[in-house]
């Protein structure tokens, strides 16, 4: 162990400019991030602004939500296309090719609740996509770019979960059965096996609600953060029975969302605490304590190439960081 | 008539007469040849009663007619110098006393620069280089009977001593370096040992000789004061001497014995100095100290009590000296019952600078160290008495280091004489002084030798503790909080994460924020109800901020703000309590000035408040004072909208000594004058300067001084200024002289000033030192604030009284930042003057 250790670093840069707070973030993926990378931010002023990291400015604001909050961005490993979901209980599919930037579809939500939504999408032209449903237990899996609804996974009359807070899909690359994980108001997370309709398993992880989770699948081992003082660590067995592993201790209460890198090293977390947390992803050792922001981080990002780490913050801020580059 | 004595006459009388007037260089050479044989060493020497008859009688007459002829061509009658070294060994050769004195009389005669005078002067040079000092003085030694002619000896020894301010006034420029006091002092020292040695082998020989003349004049030097010069020499010659020979010791308490009493206290002082250790002190001394009044008067009294120049390690010396021996111990309890009795009158801790309070304590420290503890058992009580009283005393003093001197003497003395008591502890933390007084007060081993007594070791140096002991406690209690054991193994590849170096996490604390109120009436709430400590805390810590932000709502409620925040006590562990409730009020009272202020100068006098409290307002108002005077105040106050608690948070802290307040506006008129002053020959962008603009402070000043200056001589019934809470007038003598100070400017400085001056001149023989430092500052506030003009139309009167008890203070005081203060507030005077008057033409 090092005998002297080095002061907090400071954030590579700072974006500002939202003039809103903001609640979600995106790193542009894929091919078309290639020699320009973007960020997307949403802010709760409806808008999306896209971020070239390349010179540190706004490049374009996509106002598509009416001036509602935007909570969760995404964009398509194919062609040039984000989503955006927004508390105007609209999620947008934008076209963002060669400069343009409209609205070339929407879906109309059910939910007025928290729920971020989550995508699976491969090289293929369909991709699925899970949005809250219309009862409020209730996850809506569709079919894009159809729009046809697959499925609504409802939890038993007698398990009273709540409401899902935050949703993650994912596939196995030895099973052609698309999985979902949801995390729910009492602080449960729930697997899901889409195709058959039913929850595979649930474990009770945290006494408030969750509020994000994360899954490494190669690893088969997932994050989530709640409302509370604790970080839960769960794995998932053989047989599709998930087992929580340990939870670390914050020093403060309300993590608003985790996230793993891509290289499934590091985790961060969004902390209510205006601090994003930095974990050494299998050891769960704490990394670093970044404290920029002076108000409560909302949504933290890493881009899929380079280590870059992004937060951002109800201060209308957005850090973007370097640490322990791959 | 005895035929030998006319023999010589003839001769002596022959050769006179051939000396003054041949020119016949071999004819001088001859008769010169013929008086050389009465001075002996040549082949054939003449018979001993003429020899002895040549010495006493004619010697000196032959000399100074020596001298009389000597000139440039006298010299060269004879070639290759012959007679020039035939003359000089006259000088060099014969009784040393008569050649010092004719080579004396005839430099001193000899007028302005001149051959004669340079080769007079070089021939006494070569007589001090050839060790004929050492002969002077042995002859002196050696005559048994008291000479017939004490003047001759009186004479000798003022031009024995007096010989470099001689030759330096006769040579001025054209001095030799032999005459210069830092040689020849030195070398008169070496002569002194010289003549020791030879009186010890005679002694040793069995002859009898006398010292005295040796005692009288160290004893003059020492009066002349260059006892660092001769006895730097002189000391470390005998204590190599003395070790191990009873007669050298012998020689050497002689030797001090006889020194006449009015040198008695140079010499002792110089020796004290000089020696190295009591073990040599009490071999140069032996128990002069029992035998001799003046030493005894010297050493235990006016060493110790009257005088505070001594260092540390000669202290130690004095002191060890009188512990040495069991006849000079009852001595060093007399002394150290003295020494407490001193430090415990409070008439001297009120009326003695406090380098030699210091003094005093370390003298009892070291007697303490030193005296045994059966010794000390007798006087326990008596001596525990003096010390209470003195820890009574300092502790009432308002100078912190006065009450901190007190607690570390009052710990370490109470410890040394009840070592089987409860331990008395104060709380103050270790310092420098602190250390030092330990290290006194701790007895030195029996062996502890000279070397060491020189530098008295501090105590255990601080322990080396390695840096990353505690960096490393959280990193490991960090880590053993995870669940890690359970998660490895599952995959091994990814082993190179571990070179991923976690940061400094020691930031991360809990965040307290949650719970701040966010407008100014809800902190007052919080503050007077709230039972919830987190609540009340956060409502502290966000209570400067929101006063800042927004004045309106402050002015509301000020008076009752200030209330609250006088009041406030800490009711839990809030770090930095002190600093945020001062802030406030700061805060609130620069927001609404003339009620709070109104308000806060009410309660000073009011009944039921605690001094700290009372003190507190003070603090307040002059910091207050402070940043309504700051110069760009009102430019920056748009800024205040913005939530930063910086703004206001960057008052410097409870600056109640004006010299702090006035710095850095000090810093900013000496800026400017120097840039007024410089030459540019180019200039970049103009720099915007500071926007000038009315000083708050004069709308309000009133409100913040007079109600204050007004009551001062009211007792109350639990507050008495002028009584025992001294400590409260000292401070608010400092915050009316900073009031002033920052009431530069304004239109009501001239009452102010004319007020303040009455008030000092009331106050001006105060016994407390800290008072009459706010009193000297607040005048010197008076003459910088109040305009020139005005000073001599509306205070002359004033001025002049001032100016005589400056004058007074400024000589008198026995303290020595009074003293610097009054001088200060003097060369402003002056400076005054200059102002008024008109430039000379």
């Amino acid at each position: 162990m090092a005998a002297h250790l080095s002061p907090p670093p400071d954030p590579q840069f700072v974006l500002r400019g939202t003039q809103s707070p903001v609640h979600a973030l995106h790193f542009c993926r894929g091919a078309q991030a290639q020699g320009c990378p973007l960020l997307f931010s949403g802010s709760q002023d409806g808008l999306v602004h896209i971020w070239s990291l390349q010179t540190r400015r706004a490049v374009a604001a996509l106002d598509g939500h009416g001036g509602q909050c935007v909570t969760w961005l995404q964009t398509l490993p194919q062609g040039h296309q984000l989503l955006s979901q927004g508390r105007d209980l609209k999620l947008c599919l934008w076209d963002l090719a060669e400069g343009r930037n409209t609205v070339v579809d929407s879906v109309r939500l059910e939910s007025v609740g928290f729920c971020k939504s989550a995508i699976l999408a491969g090289g293929q032209p369909r991709w699925t996509l899970a949005v809250p449903g219309k009862a409020s237990d209730e996850v809506q899996i569709l079919e894009m770019p159809s729009k046809t609804s697959v499925c609504t996974l409802k939890p038993e009359a007698d398990a009273k979960p709540g409401m899902p807070m935050c949703l993650g899909l994912w596939q196995a690359d030895s099973s052609p059965r698309p999985l979902l994980l949801a995390g729910y108001e009492d602080g449960s997370v729930a697997l899901w096996d889409i195709s058959e309709r039913k929850m595979c398993s649930h474990v009770s992880c945290h006494e408030e609600p969750v509020m994000g989770l994360d899954f490494d699948p190669e690893k088969a081992r997932g994050v989530s953060g709640s409302a509370g003082k604790a970080l839960a660590v769960w794995s998932l067995d053989g047989r599709q029975a998930l087992q929580v592993h340990g939870t670390h201790e914050l020093t403060n209460a309300g993590v608003a969302e985790v996230a793993i890198r891509p290289d499934r090293r590091v985790l961060a977390t969004a902390g209510w605490d205006h601090r994003v947390r930095v974990f050494h992803w299998r050891t769960m050792r704490p990394l670093a304590v970044l404290a920029s922001h002076s108000a409560a981080v909302q949504c933290v990002a890493f881009a899929a190439t380079g280590g870059l780490l992004a937060a951002g913050s109800k201060d209308q801020r957005i850090s973007v960081w370097s640490l322990y580059p791959p | 008539m005895d035929p030998a004595r006319s023999e010589v006459r003839l001769a002596v009388q022959e050769a006179v007469h051939t000396l003054s007037s041949s020119e016949d260089g071999g004819h001088i050479f001859s008769t010169l040849g013929t008086l050389k044989r009465y001075l002996g060493d040549t082949e054939s020497p003449a018979h001993p009663k003429e020899k002895e008859e040549f010495a006493t009688v004619h010697f000196s007459a032959v000399l100074r007619c020596l001298a009389g002829v000597l000139s440039p061509s006298w010299l060269e009658l004879l070639p290759d110098g012959r007679l020039e070294e035939l003359w000089a060994s006259f000088f060099l050769e014969g009784p040393a006393d008569q050649a010092f004195l004719v080579l004396m009389e005839s430099i001193e005669g000899t007028a302005g620069p001149s051959f004669r005078l340079m080769r007079m002067a070089q021939l006494l040079a070569s007589f001090l280089r050839t060790g004929r000092m050492a002969a002077l003085m042995e002859a002196q030694c050696r005559q048994q009977a008291p000479p017939g002619f004490p003047l001759l000896r009186e004479t000798l020894l003022g031009r024995v001593v007096g010989l470099p301010d001689r030759l330096g006034n006769r040579l001025q420029r054209e001095n030799l370096a032999e005459f210069l006091p830092q040689n020849y002092f030195p070398l008169l020292g070496k002569e002194a040992v010289r003549v020791l040695q030879a009186v010890v082998d005679s002694l040793r020989g069995g002859l009898d000789c006398s010292v005295s003349f040796v005692s009288q004049v160290l004893g003059k030097v020492c009066v002349h004061g260059r006892q660092q010069e001769m006895l730097g020499v002189l000391v470390p010659g005998l204590t190599a001497l003395t070790e191990g020979s009873c007669l050298w010791q012998r020689v050497c308490w002689r030797l001090v014995e006889q020194v006449p009493d009015r040198a008695a206290e140079a010499v002792l002082t110089g020796l004290v100095e000089a020696a190295p250790g009591p073990e040599v002190l009490s071999r140069l001394l032996g128990n002069l100290v029992v035998k001799n009044k003046k030493a005894q008067f010297v050493m235990t009294r006016k060493l110790l009590f009257l005088q505070y120049r001594l260092t540390t390690p000669a202290l130690q010396s004095l002191l060890g000296y009188l512990a040495m021996d069991s006849q000079r111990r009852p001595l060093l309890v007399q002394v150290l019952k003295e020494l407490l009795d001193t430090w415990g009158s409070s008439s001297a801790v009120r009326h003695t600078p406090l380098p030699q309070q210091r003094y005093v304590s370390k003298a009892a420290l070291i007697c303490l160290a030193l005296l045994g503890d059966a010794e000390l058992r007798d006087s326990r009580d008596e001596l525990l008495a003096s010390m209470m009283a003195g820890v009574q005393c300092r502790l009432d003093s308002s100078l912190p280091t006065v009450r901190r001197l007190g607690m570390v003497v009052a710990e370490l003395v109470s410890a040394r004489l009840h070592p089987e008591g409860p331990p008395l502890r104060f709380q103050c933390e270790e310092d420098e002084l602190s250390l030092e007084m330990r290290a006194l007060a701790t007895p030195r081993p029996a062996g502890d030798g000279v070397l060491e007594a020189g530098s008295p070791s501090l105590a255990a140096a601080p322990a080396e503790t390695p840096a990353e002991t505690p960096a490393e406690a959280p990193a490991e209690a960090v880590d053993s909080g995870v669940p890690q054991a359970r998660l490895e193994g599952s995959d091994s590849e990814l082993d190179s994460d571990d070179e991923f170096v976690p940061y400094d996490m020691s930031g991360d604390t809990e965040l307290k924020s949650g719970k701040a109120p966010l407008y100014v009436r809800d902190c007052v709430e919080a503050l007077t109800t709230s039972e919830d400590g987190e609540r009340w805390e956060a409502a502290l810590r966000a209570l400067e901020g929101l006063i800042c932000k927004s004045p309106e709502a402050t002015r509301e409620v000020s008076v009752e703000l200030a209330k609250v925040l006088l009041h406030l006590e800490e009711r839990t562990c809030v770090a930095g309590f002190e600093g945020l409730r001062q802030r406030a009020l700061v805060a609130v009272t620069v927001t609404d000035p003339a009620r709070v202020a109104e308000y806060l100068t009410s309660q000073f006098y009011a009944l039921n408040y605690s001094l700290r409290q009372r003190m507190d307002i003070l603090d307040v108002l002059t910091l207050a004072a402070q940043e309504l005077s700051r110069p760009g105040r009102l430019s920056r106050a748009p800024q205040h909208g913005r939530p930063s608690p910086g703004t206001c948070g960057s008052l410097p802290l409870a600056a109640s000594q004006p010299g702090s307040t006035a710095a850095p506006d000090w810093r900013v008129a000496v800026e400017e004058r120097i840039r007024s002053k410089t030459r540019r020959f180019s200039k970049g962008m103009p720099q915007l300067g500071p926007v000038g603009g009315p000083n708050a402070f004069n709308s309000v000043a009133g409100y913040f001084f007079f109600p204050l200056i007004q009551r001062f001589d009211r007792p109350l019934v639990t507050f008495d200024l002028l009584g025992d809470d001294q400590l409260v007038l000292g401070r608010l003598t400092h915050t009316l002289g900073a009031m002033m100070y920052l009431a530069v400017n304004t239109t009501v400085a001239v009452p102010m000033g004319k007020a303040l001056l009455e008030f000092v001149w009331a106050l001006r023989f105060h016994g407390d030192t800290y008072v009459r430092r706010g009193l000297l500052s607040a005048v010197s506030s008076v003459l910088l604030s109040v305009p020139a003009r005005r000073l001599l139309e509306d205070l002359p009167d004033e001025l002049l009284e001032a100016r005589s008890w400056l004058a007074d203070v400024a000589e008198k005081d026995p303290d020595e930042d009074c003293r610097v203060l009054a001088v200060k507030a003097l060369l402003l005077l002056e400076r005054l003057k200059d102002k008024l008057l008109p430039p000379s033409p």
